[in-house]
């Protein structure tokens, strides 16, 4: 087995006990990243030094046997739109070009207290906003099990990190499905926590109200171990829940005998991919050998999610979107005459086609006489959207559903047409209304050999019961455990 | 729900963000078209429905008026496209 | 014709917190530009507000103070408007929810109390400070964002007042309830207080009211007064030569003394309020209202009546003791250990308000304290000291804080009361004076006045009057 294909547990062992040295760890990934990512594209910067310096310390600790922290050495990349003090963080968006942050998320102060290894940024669709990764205003990121496909997104840059080996885990944000839809079309495991689990403290905020940190992991006991550092209250962030963050690791073989699954018919409906849809057959009888019980459900409004989406995320973008005016950091246009002249020039050569559009839609749906009509009517059909979750979960303990409705789509496929984009997410969205937790793991492959992914839903704060019920599958498969085989000839200029 | 281009260029201005005229045009046809399929949020009546814009049910959150560090005026500017003296300095804003 | 002017009124105070409503970062005034800020308030990329429990509190006691409907929830919305002193381009401020609802203020014009609404009270975040170079030609403007997201209260009254005098007393009893409820230091220069007009006219006798234009940049109650004449002439004439008045926003021009058409208003406003996603509801219980309720001292109005009523003194004499909480708690901290309500009036509305503003002395940092005061009027009521020395010795006790009866040692003020030192100095003027004694003898009887009063000079005012008196008489007609 090679270095790269350890996941983060065995890594962690295997640094503790002197088998493996941080700095040589840390030093082939570099490499690694040298050598593949460039047909990858899947990193915006690469934090060498402080890497090797971070590296070098944790080497230090183990040789003088003290105490290291909970993910020591292991190396992990980072989605550019969380904030790391003194190294560029710019939301792939050319606004943000030069902007370096000058303190750290909270999620980045905590893996650096833990001994992670921060490896580098990783690309995504500007400010998050997009499903495929494409939107990145600086590069396009490959699906590594076929060049010609999107890694999906916007956190197509960290999943496919962690699917190509470039890094052992990943962080990235979740605001209609950007974790897991990456996820489950790279192949790895991907876990968007429930609203409030994990501070959003120095994520650039895209849709604040749904917004959620999440982890890339190549299994689920990674994915255990990685929450289990970011989870937990933070004095930062108002929404950040003091909920007890549990053990996620302990008990997470407790396995599904007497679970209820629910399957909410409106998540197989016509549009469902068949070979999506013939994975997700399988998954559920490997549930009921387990002893899970399934039951059929309604989600009644699951049609309204992407409109409900659509008007609450982008309203909120707009207003979020609103500082990059050229004043305080980031990029201004060079030439203006007076001040309004300088905020348009500046957003216009600054943001991106897609980044325009919603925020031009946001303020439509805010502005005079519109309010009611839009951003009141979505807030009242997400607590509809919501209830019908509520209603679920009296009657069953999960549920279960495909991530996306296609295991994946070409480069360019569906850039010209925003609405059939945002389609993608029909499957994801409706639990970020909700704030609940979802998770999404390989669960098979289409025809064309591209991963596909199921997702598993729960209720508030039941990241562990939703690990668990993950666990119970992957244990009894091998999906996890295939690699994809990069086609370097594809993707070689 | 059509949108014209006076629209556009309404919401463009509120967005401070310039548009050329095909930009103006193509964002005419895709905002129409995103705008209309939300139209189907109208099939469902909400009037005893309460709006919900945040799924966290807390409240209260605040903290004491406590003293915390600030940044260093090099630290404030260090990002800044243009600064002059210890101020930031903008385009001439007329009142 | 003759026109009605109405006139609402929209103050801002900054509230007294020690740090921002949203971050850590200091809110005092006039340090170096730009050194009082951190991420959270440079609106920087990923950052969150997080509320200031004190100027929440603060904005609920200038709620209660102002008799305004308190809900139980309240909640924060996003204001969004470009300006290069607003750090996210959106204010943290309320819309849908504010604090306070509905309150009222009473006000005295004229001897008569008038009730001016309030249409509500909200919290919200101050915006940084544009400075507008003054040289010829400067293309450019400045920030500094110091002053950005301190809390800030607003207060919108109805359009309840209908003159000068009566916007006067508005905005004087406005600021005193502020500092007595000390919520904000309500310093008009440091601009901690702040006033905007909205003026509009209808003919007298008509039910229907005219345009509202508003007017900003009035940077003290002298400049609201004058900019509410000035616009009122400026909306008659315009009416009169049949015009319309426009509903505008106005800039005031300090210097020149006039109004003029805000240029950056001339776009219709379109905020597009939001609930603020980043921070959540404020619910206040019955117990947290109770809890700020006994916070809130008698406020002026009350407390002069009171004055009036239970110790009988004058209406200009309470006005004076109430102007400022600190002199009105003084007294009353006086009158509790010597019952002289009139005599403790009198101390503090002449003798230390001339030391005050003869030695110009910060009110509020004055070393005397009531107890002195108190034993002072003791002092003087045994008879120890004449009213002349009292005076001097009340100037020491306001400069120093020593003690009075260490002051009369100390400078051997003490009234001299024994016979044979009167005496001593009476026979060494009689020897002085042969010519006033022969006068006083002709029957000259204003003489012995004289005689007094060089007596007096000789002990430094310090000897008993009425000794003195009594012990001359007696030694010339021997």
């Amino acid at each position: 087995m090679r270095l790269f294909e350890y996941t983060a547990l065995q890594i962690k062992e295997k640094i503790i006990s002197g088998e493996i040295r941080p700095v040589d760890l840390t030093k082939q990934f570099i490499e690694q990243i040298k050598n593949i990512d460039p047909h990858v594209q899947a990193y915006l910067s690469i934090h060498e030094d402080e890497a090797l310096k971070k590296a070098a310390q944790i080497q230090k600790k183990i040789e003088n046997a003290e105490n290291v922290g909970f993910l020591a050495g292991v190396p992990i990349a980072i989605k550019d739109n969380i904030c790391t003090k003194g190294l560029h963080t710019t939301c792939a968006s050319k606004i943000l070009r030069n902007f370096i942050p000058p303190y750290d998320a909270c999620v980045v102060k905590r893996l650096k207290e833990e001994d992670a290894i921060i490896l580098g940024k990783t690309n995504l669709d500007e400010f998050a906003m997009g499903s495929s990764t494409e939107n990145s205003g600086y590069k396009i990121t490959r699906n590594p099990w076929n060049p010609e496909y999107v890694p999906g997104g916007s956190s197509g840059g960290s999943a496919a990190a962690v699917a190509a080996d470039l890094s052992i885990m990943a962080l990235g944000s979740d605001t209609g499905g950007s974790v897991r839809q990456p996820a489950a079309l790279c192949g790895v495991v991907g876990v968007k926590p429930t609203y409030g689990r994990v501070s959003r403290f120095g994520l650039i905020a895209f849709g604040s109200s749904l917004d959620q940190i999440g982890t890339f992991t190549r299994d689920v006991k990674d994915a255990a171990l990685l929450l289990q550092v970011i989870a937990g209250h933070d004095f930062h962030d108002s929404t950040s829940m003091p909920v007890p963050v549990p053990d996620y690791l302990r008990e997470i073989d407790a396995g599904v005998r007497g679970l209820r699954i629910g399957i909410p018919k409106e998540y197989f409906s016509a549009g469902l991919n068949e070979d999506v849809h013939n994975a997700l057959k399988n998954v559920l009888r490997k549930y009921e050998q387990l002893g899970a019980n399934v039951i059929d459900i309604s989600l009644p409004h699951t049609e309204y999610a992407v409109a409900v989406y659509y008007i609450v995320a982008n309203a909120e973008a707009s207003s979020n979107l609103a500082r990059y005016d050229g004043v305080r950091y980031g990029y201004r246009a060079s030439k203006s005459n007076g001040i309004v002249d300088m905020y348009c020039r500046t957003r216009s050569e600054g943001f991106g086609n897609e980044v325009k559009r919603r925020i031009m839609l946001g303020n439509y749906a805010l502005s005079s006489g519109y309010y009611d009509a839009y951003y009141l009517k979505a807030s009242r059909v997400r607590n509809l959207i919501k209830g019908d979750f509520d209603g679920a979960f009296q009657k069953v303990d999960c549920i279960i559903c495909p991530t996306s409705p296609v295991p994946g789509f070409k480069i360019g496929e569906r850039a010209k047409n925003p609405l059939e984009m945002y389609l993608s997410d029909i499957y994801t969205i409706p639990a970020n209304l909700a704030g609940i937790p979802g998770i999404s793991l390989p669960c098979g492959f289409s025809k064309e050999g591209l991963p596909i992914g199921m997702q598993i839903l729960g209720k508030h704060f039941e990241e562990k019961k939703l690990l668990q019920i993950a666990y119970a599958f992957e244990r009894e498969t091998d999906f996890h455990r295939k690699k994809p085989v990069l086609k370097f000839s594809l993707t070689q200029k | 729900m059509k949108i014209g281009k006076k629209d556009i260029e309404y919401i463009a201005h509120l967005s401070r963000i310039e548009l050329s005229e095909t930009e103006k045009e193509t964002f005419v046809c895709q905002l129409s078209d995103i705008l209309s399929y939300i139209e189907k949020l109208n099939r469902l009546n909400t009037e005893a429905v309460k709006p919900m814009s945040c799924t966290v049910n807390a409240t209260n959150v605040l903290r004491d008026d406590i003293l915390e560090s600030s940044l260093s005026l090099e630290e404030a500017q260090f990002n800044a496209p243009a600064t002059k003296g210890v101020f930031f300095k903008v385009p001439k804003v007329i009142e | 014709m003759e026109y009605e002017v109405i006139v609402g009124l929209e103050t801002h105070a900054e509230l007294a917190t020690v740090t921002k409503l949203f971050c850590g970062c200091s809110t005092k005034f006039g340090s170096e530009p730009n050194t009082q800020v951190c991420p959270v308030c440079l609106g920087m990329p990923g950052v969150l507000p997080v509320m200031n429990k004190k100027a929440f509190e603060y904005a609920l006691k200038a709620a209660i103070a102002l008799n305004c409907k308190i809900d139980e929830f309240t909640n924060f919305d996003r204001k969004s408007y470009y300006y290069p002193d607003l750090p996210k381009n959106y204010q943290i401020s309320q819309n849908y929810y504010n604090l306070g609802v509905d309150g009222y203020m009473d006000i005295c014009v004229h001897d008569r109390i008038n009730r001016v609404r309030i249409h509500n009270v909200h919290l919200e975040e101050e915006a940084g400070k544009l400075i507008h170079p003054e040289e010829a030609g400067a293309d450019y403007s400045l920030v500094d964002f110091n002053r950005a997201g301190v809390p800030l209260l607003e207060i919108v009254s109805y359009p309840d007042m209908r003159n000068v005098d009566e916007v006067e007393s508005y905005m004087q009893t406005l600021r005193k309830i502020l500092l007595y409820t000390e919520v904000s230091d309500c310093k008009m220069q440091e601009g901690s207080l702040r006033f905007e007009a909205s003026i509009s006219l209808r003919k007298k006798g008509a039910e229907k009211l005219g345009n509202r234009v508003e007017i900003k940049n009035l940077n003290s109650m002298k400049s609201v007064l004058k900019a509410i004449e000035y616009e009122t002439k400026r909306q008659a004439d315009s009416l009169d030569q049949g015009e319309t008045v426009d509903r505008e926003t106005r800039l005031w021009d300090e210097v020149n003394e006039k109004s003029a058409r805000m240029r950056s208003k001339e776009e219709a406003q379109d905020y597009r309020y939001f609930p603020e996603p980043d921070l959540l509801p404020v619910v206040v219980d019955g117990k947290w209202l109770d809890e700020v309720k006994v916070t809130i001292p008698e406020l002026p109005l009350a407390r002069k009546q009171r004055f009036i009523e239970v110790f009988k003194l004058s209406d200009y004499d309470t006005s004076l003791l109430v102007e400022e909480k600190i002199l009105a708690d003084f007294f009353e901290d006086c009158i509790k250990i010597v019952d002289r309500p009139k005599v403790f009036c009198n101390w503090i509305t002449n003798d230390l308000l001339r030391e005050v503003n003869e030695r110009k002395l910060d009110i509020h940092h004055l070393p005397i304290r009531p107890y002195q005061l108190a034993a002072l009027v003791e002092i003087i009521e045994k008879g120890a000291i004449s009213s002349t020395i009292a005076r001097e010795v009340f100037s020491e006790m306001v400069q120093t804080g020593e003690a009075p009866q260490a002051i009369i040692e100390e400078k051997k003020l003490a009234q001299i009361s024994d016979e044979g030192l009167i005496e001593a100095v009476i026979v060494k003027v009689i020897s002085g004076n042969p010519a006033v004694i022969e006068d006083y003898k002709k029957g000259k009887k204003n003489a012995l006045t004289f005689l007094v009063g060089q007596v007096m000079k000789e002990t430094k005012g310090k000897a008993n009057p009425k000794m003195v008196n009594e012990l001359l008489q007696r030694k010339i007609d021997a």
